[in-house]
């Protein structure tokens, strides 16, 4: 086998995303050549502003752009050594990737427990039960609410949503915002669990986060992105660290915003081109 | 007042109200998985009852083997019909899927009418004794089995999509179509299934129908009876299918018995229930049972 390119780590690939261009509605161009790569059993962070497509990058990969009316129209998507560019968002996730996405999506009118259920859709093991009592375990309150999940607490729902996910055995999770109008502590409990969760179970994480710190810490490395372009990446330790990240993702806020492109210390990669 | 005239009338009426549930049930379970009004589920039950009638008649096969052939062949003409003439209207303003069924509802007729001719034909006789005894009462055995056949179809359909895989799937689907595929769920699959599972219940009515009073084109009417049931119900609810068509039933036939001994304006069995319908839509516009988001595509 051909060695990987450039290895930050020494795990094999699960993903690599390969200069991507995504084009909705066949006219507006929302990715122009993004590329990243997520090791097997890490917890990888896509960062950025609003509107920088970092959801657009995890429907592109999860097939889900389709719905949306959205193409991968250049580029490559490889999935444990297979292109999966183009196939339908059901057959993804029969492959072994889940997206949990903005918003939580639950489905409102069914309880948790249906809920749980529909996540194991493609599955047809007997292992179902055994993986309800596990999220159980996670996520000790969901065991409590008999009810609609439509009344759960927006933490709750975060849970409900992750719980689901984990349902499909997947390999690769993609988490779109988990943190997403959830208090502090809240915030904390998820991002305790999602580490706990890649953990365990060895599940692999590509995580799109706002809040950049609570993903700098859970994540091994991470990307940030803007207009449609991976900017910078690293090891979680170096964007940490990193002027830049600093002051428009981690701390102050005081000053005004400007672009990465008006940096100094900006180092643009263009690894593809 | 005539009572034992009146009771017959009641049980005429459930008898009646449970099949026009049933088939508002597979009217349902299509608007509600693809947001199709189909006003061609009518013809489900004409296609289902001359398919039986003509495999038990012609080819002379026993009720229970040719029933179960009907059920193969409506499964498959439900998918068909979808993935050939449905399917590429996904996406269409809602008035031209609509033309698209109606056009259907006429196709069907017509080709049936050929076929068939327009004379009500008699089923072979499929019980061994055409009444029977319950509770002192001398009941034609129909519809007993009529009664049976409908409870036991609305309990497969509440266990259906209350504990199976697909049934879940299915009100997922129905939902919404992006969080299916998010979870592995074909949406074009559903609507197969949705279309497949419609078919197949309608004609089981209409093989019910046919065996009480003939097979014939007059057979279709409950396509049309099924509009004030489901829209009573609440279009997107198969519980109010279900309510919405008993309530329908025993309208048409109290509504005959008050007509029949006093007001004898004739008639008023076929248009009661439409009265009702738009009292009810007046005081409750999303129906008994149907939930507000109705027009959400
Ligand atoms: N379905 C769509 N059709 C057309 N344009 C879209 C669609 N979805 C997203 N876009 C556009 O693509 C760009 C990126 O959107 P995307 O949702 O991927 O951003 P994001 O990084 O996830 O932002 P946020 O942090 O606000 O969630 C935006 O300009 C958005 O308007
Ligand atoms: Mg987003």
């Amino acid at each position: 086998m051909a060695a990987a390119p450039a290895p930050k780590t020494a795990k094999p690939l699960l993903l690599s995303v390969n200069n991507i261009e995504v084009v909705y509605n066949d006219v507006i161009l929302v990715l122009r050549g993004l590329s990243l790569e997520v090791p097997e059993g890490e917890i990888v962070a896509l960062l950025g502003a609003n509107g920088a497509g970092k959801s657009t990058t995890l429907k592109a990969i999860s097939g889900l752009l389709k719905t949306e009316d959205g193409a991968v129209t250049r580029g490559d998507i490889t999935f444990a050594g297979e292109r999966i560019n183009g196939i339908d968002p059901d057959q993804i996730v029969r492959r072994g990737i889940f997206q949990v996405m903005e918003g939580r999506r639950i489905v409102s009118d069914m309880t948790c427990l249906e809920n749980l259920r529909l996540g194991a859709f493609t599955r047809r093991d007997r292992g179902v039960k055994d993986d309800i009592e596990m999220v159980y375990n996670y996520f000790p309150r969901l065991k409590e609410r008999t009810g609609l999940a439509g009344y759960l607490s927006g933490g709750e729902q975060q849970m409900l949503a992750i719980g689901r996910a984990l349902m499909a055995r997947p390999k690769l999770i993609l988490m779109d915002e988990p943190s997403m109008g959830l208090s502090p502590l809240l915030v904390k409990e998820v991002f305790s669990i999602i580490r706990q969760i890649n953990r365990d179970l060895g599940v692999t994480i590509l995580l799109v986060e706002q809040n950049a710190r609570m993903a700098l810490q859970a994540a091994s490395s991470g990307y940030i992105m803007e207009s449609g372009k991976v900017v910078l990446d690293g090891t979680a330790e170096e964007l940490t660290s990193n002027e830049d990240v600093k002051e428009f993702y981690l701390g102050g806020g005081h000053e005004e915003r400007r672009s990465f492109k008006g940096l100094k210390s900006f180092k643009r990669r263009k690894r593809w081109i | 007042m005539n009572t034992s005239l009146f009771l017959q009338l009641l049980i005429n009426g459930l008898i009646v109200g449970a099949l026009y549930g049933v088939v508002g049930m597979s009217f349902v379970l299509i608007y509600k998985a693809s947001r199709i009004v189909n006003f061609a589920q009518g013809e489900f039950l004409l296609i289902g009852a001359w398919a039986c009638w003509w495999l038990l008649t012609y080819y002379q096969l026993p009720f229970y083997v040719g029933f179960p052939i009907t059920l193969a062949f409506m499964m498959v003409f439900g998918v068909v019909l979808q993935t050939v003439v449905l399917r590429p209207m996904i996406g269409e303003p809602i008035i031209s899927v609509i033309m698209v069924t109606i056009g259907l509802s006429i196709f069907f007729q017509a080709l049936i009418k050929w076929m068939f001719g327009v004379f009500a034909k008699p089923f072979p006789p499929i019980f061994e004794s055409p009444t029977m005894n319950v509770f002192g009462l001398e009941v034609q055995t129909v519809y007993v089995a009529s009664l049976l056949i409908s409870i036991l179809i609305m309990a497969g359909f509440g266990w259906f999509f209350k504990f199976s895989r697909l049934g879940l799937a299915m009100r997922a689907t129905a939902f919404d179509q992006q969080v299916a595929q998010s979870l592995g769920i074909s949406v074009k699959r559903m609507f197969a299934l949705s279309w497949a599972i419609s078919a197949m219940v309608s004609a089981v009515a209409g093989v019910v129908v046919g065996v009480v009073n003939g097979v014939s084109s007059a057979l279709s009417v409950f396509g049309i009876k099924v509009f004030p049931a489901v829209i009573l119900g609440g279009l997107d609810s198969v519980i109010g299918a279900v309510v919405g068509g008993l309530i329908v039933g025993l309208l048409e036939n109290v509504a005959h018995y008050v007509d029949s001994q006093w007001l004898n304006w004739g008639n008023m069995y076929e248009i009661a229930p439409f009265y009702v319908l738009i009292l009810i839509l007046m005081l409750k516009p999303y129906g008994l049972f149907g939930t507000k988001d109705i027009e959400r595509v």
